[in-house]
C-alpha cells in the first residue's frame, strides 16, 4: 500500500479518464463506457493498494490485477502507461497494427498485464488459479479481479466464485463494476442479477457494497479488506455509472463501444477537466 | 507381448505420479472424474499439487491458466469430450493465445468409452485442437507410449492436448522405446503401401501389415502419435517412396490424422490417400470392437483398401 491521499487519487482518476478517452479518440475505436465506470477502482488499486513494481512487471511476489471485462482496457493501459510499465508514447497506439495495446489485453505483448482477457467470464477463473498458487507456495501476494456486472451472466463466473470459497482464498478480491448496463440493454432487462451483495454473501464471501465512483468509499473498502482476518474471499459490489464523467455518455447504452468524434471529444475532455 | 491389453489412461496415471514426485510444479487439475482418469494415486500422494474444481470444466481450464502464470505445469484431467468441446474456448483464450504451459490430458478418447454411448465418446477433439494456434495434439498408441509421451509433454513447454483410451488396448511397445513429440515412429519399412495410424488403431495397422505380408504386399507402418505438429517429413517419405497411403484413426475422418496427412500429400502431389476413421456419425452404446467395425476401422478393411484400386 502506498501513502497517497484521496484527493490525489481523484486527480489521478481524472487523468486516467482523459488518457483513456484520448486513446479511444485517436484509435476511433474502443469502449469508453465501461472504462469510465471502472476508473476509480482501477486508480485506487494501481496507485495505492497494490504491491507492484512497474520496473519489474513479472516480479513473482507482486499483487495481480485481472481485468476480466477486458474491453475496458484503455483505463488499465492509461494506468500502466502513466506508472511507467511501458513508454508513454505507446499510449497513442491503441488498436493499431503492431501495438502492445491490443483491443483487449494481451499479456504477451503488454507489460503489466497478468493474464490475457477479452472473452467475458474467464478472467476470474485465472485469478482463482493465481490466488491458489499463492496459498500453495506460502506467498502473501493478493489477486484483484475486476468483473463487469453484465459478465456475471456467464456460468463460468459462478464456477470460479464457488471454487474461491471452497479453497478459502482470502487473498482474492472480486470487484464488481456494477453499472447495470450490458450491450443490448440494462442488466435488469436482459438478465437481472438481483441483490449481488446478498448473493455473494450466500456464496461465502466477505462483501462490501459501495458507490464505486466515490474514491473515498473505494479506498475505505480496500482498507477494510487489507485488514480483514475473516479468512473469506472478498467481494466489492461497486455501484457505478457507465460512462461516468462525461454528461452525454453517462448511463447511455450507445457509449458501450463507440469512439467520440472531434466535437464530442473536445466536450468530453472539457467536462472531465472541469466537471459538469 | 501380443495379448496383453491395458487402457492407456493407466499409463497416464502412472506417469503423472512419477512426474509429480520429481517436480513440485507438476499439478493435476481434476474435474471430478479423477478416479476414472487415474489421478487417484497422485491426489493421495501429492495433495499439495492436486486440486479438484468440481464438475466445472470451464473454470478448470482458467484455474490451470492462472496456475501456469506462476510457473506451475498443470495437467487438466477429464474426458476427451469435455476436455475439448466443453472447455475449448477457455483453452483457446486463456491457454493457447497467451501460450501458457498447460496440458489437457484426457481419457475416453474416440469410441473407447464404448458402453457409455455417444454422449461420452469423442470423435471431434483432435480436429478442434488442431485448428488452435500454439496447440500440440498427441494420442499415444499404448500404455508405454503414453507413459513416455506424458513425460515428454511435461518437459516440453507449451499448451498440449493428450488423448488416452478408456478401454484396454494391446501393448505394442516396451518401456525402452523412445518417443519424441512431433516425430512419427516407423514400425516397418515397406514399399507397396503406407499405413499411417495413431492411438488405439496402431495395433490394427500392424495386424494389417502382417496379413498383407502373407499376401506378398509390403506395408510401411507409421505411428503418428503427434498429429500437430505433424511429422511432415515422415509423410513426405511415404509420398516419395510409395505414393499409396492409408490413414487409420479412432476419430472423425474430418480434421484428424487423415485430414492432416491429406493436406501434406495434396500439396506434395503424386500420392493417393485413403482414410479409415469414424464416418462422420455419432456412436452408441455397444462393444468397442463393434463400434470400430461399424465404421470400417478393422484389419479386414485396411487390408481390402491396400489391395483395392489405387
Amino acid at each position: 500500500m502506498k501513502n497517497i491521499s484521496v484527493e490525489e487519487l481523484k486527480e489521478r482518476a481524472r487523468e486516467l479518464r482523459k488518457t483513456a478517452l484520448t486513446m479511444i479518440y485517436e484509435a476511433q475505436s474502443g469502449h469508453p463506457g465501461g472504462a469510465f465506470s471502472a476508473a476509480e477502482m482501477v486508480t485506487a488499486l494501481y496507485y495505492r493498494e497494490m504491491n507492484i513494481d512497474p520496473k519489474n512487471p513479472k516480479w513473482p511476489d507482486r499483487d495481480r490485477f485481472i481485468l476480466s471485462k477486458g474491453h475496458a482496457c484503455p483505463i488499465q493501459y492509461a494506468a500502466l502507461g502513466r506508472l511507467g510499465y511501458f513508454p508513454e508514447e505507446a499510449l497513442h497506439t491503441l488498436r493499431k497494427e503492431g501495438s502492445i495495446l491490443q483491443g483487449h489485453p494481451d499479456m504477451k505483448k503488454c507489460p503489466g498485464i497478468d493474464i490475457s482477457t477479452g472473452s467475458l467470464g474467464q478472467g476470474l477463473s485465472c485469478g482463482v488459479g493465481m490466488a491458489l498458487a499463492a496459498k500453495r507456495d506460502g506467498k502473501d501476494y493478493r489477486v484483484f479481479v475486476l468483473v463487469g456486472d453484465g459478465e456475471l451472466d456467464e456460468g463460468q463466473i459462478w464456477e470460479a466464485v464457488m471454487a474461491a470459497n471452497a479453497w478459502k482464498l482470502d487473498n482474492l478480491t472480486i470487484v464488481i463494476d456494477n453499472n447495470n448496463l450490458q450491450l443490448d440493454g440494462t442488466c435488469d432487462q436482459v438478465i437481472p442479477h438481483l441483490d449481488l451483495t446478498k448473493k455473494m454473501e450466500a456464496f461465502g464471501y466477505e462483501t462490501y457494497e459501495i458507490d464505486g465512483n466515490d474514491m473515498e468509499q473505494v479506498v475505505s473498502a480496500l482498507d477494510k479488506i487489507r485488514e480483514s482476518s475473516t479468512g473469506k474471499p472478498k467481494c466489492i459490489n461497486a455501484r457505478t455509472v457507465k460512462g461516468k464523467g462525461v454528461s452525454y455518455m453517462e448511463n447511455q447504452l450507445g457509449w458501450h463501444g463507440m469512439a467520440p468524434n472531434k466535437e464530442q471529444y473536445e466536450i468530453a475532455m472539457n467536462e472531465l477537466e472541469r466537471g459538469f | 507381448m501380443e495379448g496383453k491389453k491395458i487402457p492407456t489412461r493407466d499409463g497416464f496415471g502412472k506417469a503423472i505420479v512419477e512426474l509429480g514426485r520429481e517436480n513440485k510444479n507438476i499439478y493435476v487439475v481434476d474435474i471430478d472424474i479423477g478416479k476414472s482418469c487415474k489421478t487417484g494415486e497422485f491426489a493421495k500422494e501429492l495433495p499439495g499439487q492436486h486440486v479438484n474444481v468440481g464438475i466445472a470444466e470451464q473454470n478448470g481450464a482458467g484455474v490451470a491458466a492462472g496456475l501456469a502464470t506462476t510457473g506451475k505445469i498443470p495437467f487438466v484431467v477429464t474426458y476427451a469430450v469435455f476436455g475439448s468441446l466443453r472447455m475449448s474456448e477457455q483453452v483457446r483464450q486463456e491457454i493457447c493465445y497467451p501460450n501458457l504451459n498447460v496440458k489437457i490430458a484426457c481419457s475416453h478418447g474416440g469410441v473407447t468409452p464404448a458402453n457409455d454411448g455417444a454422449s461420452h465418446q469423442c470423435i471431434e477433439d483432435m480436429g478442434v485442437y488442431r485448428t488452435i494456434p500454439n496447440m500440440t495434439v498427441i494420442m499415444p498408441a499404448d500404455y508405454y507410449a503414453t507413459k513416455a509421451l506424458v513425460k515428454e509433454a511435461a518437459k516440453t513447454y507449451g499448451p498440449m492436448y493428450l488423448r488416452f483410451t478408456r478401454d484396454a488396448i494391446p501393448v505394442i511397445y516396451d518401456e525402452n522405446q523412445k518417443f519424441e513429440i512431433g516425430k512419427a515412429i516407423q514400425l516397418s519399412q515397406g514399399r507397396d503401401v503406407a499405413i499411417i495410424a495413431n492411438g488405439d488403431t496402431v495395433h490394427l495397422a500392424l495386424k494389417a501389415r502382417d496379413v498383407l505380408e502373407g499376401r506378398g504386399i509390403s506395408a510401411r507402418v507409421l505411428d503418428m502419435h503427434t498429429i500437430k505438429p505433424l511429422d511432415v517429413e515422415a509423410v513426405l517419405g511415404c509420398v516419395r517412396d510409395i505414393g499409396r497411403i492409408i490413414t487409420v484413426e479412432d476419430h472423425n475422418i474430418f480434421n484428424g490424422l487423415g485430414s492432416a496427412v491429406c493436406e501434406v500429400a495434396a500439396e506434395a502431389g503424386n500420392a493417393r490417400v485413403k482414410r479409415v476413421g469414424i464416418q462422420d456419425q455419432f456412436g452408441m452404446s455397444a462393444p468397442y470392437e463393434r463400434l470400430l467395425e461399424i465404421n470400417g476401422i478393422t484389419v479386414e478393411n485396411i487390408v481390402a483398401l491396400a489391395q483395392g484400386e489405387w
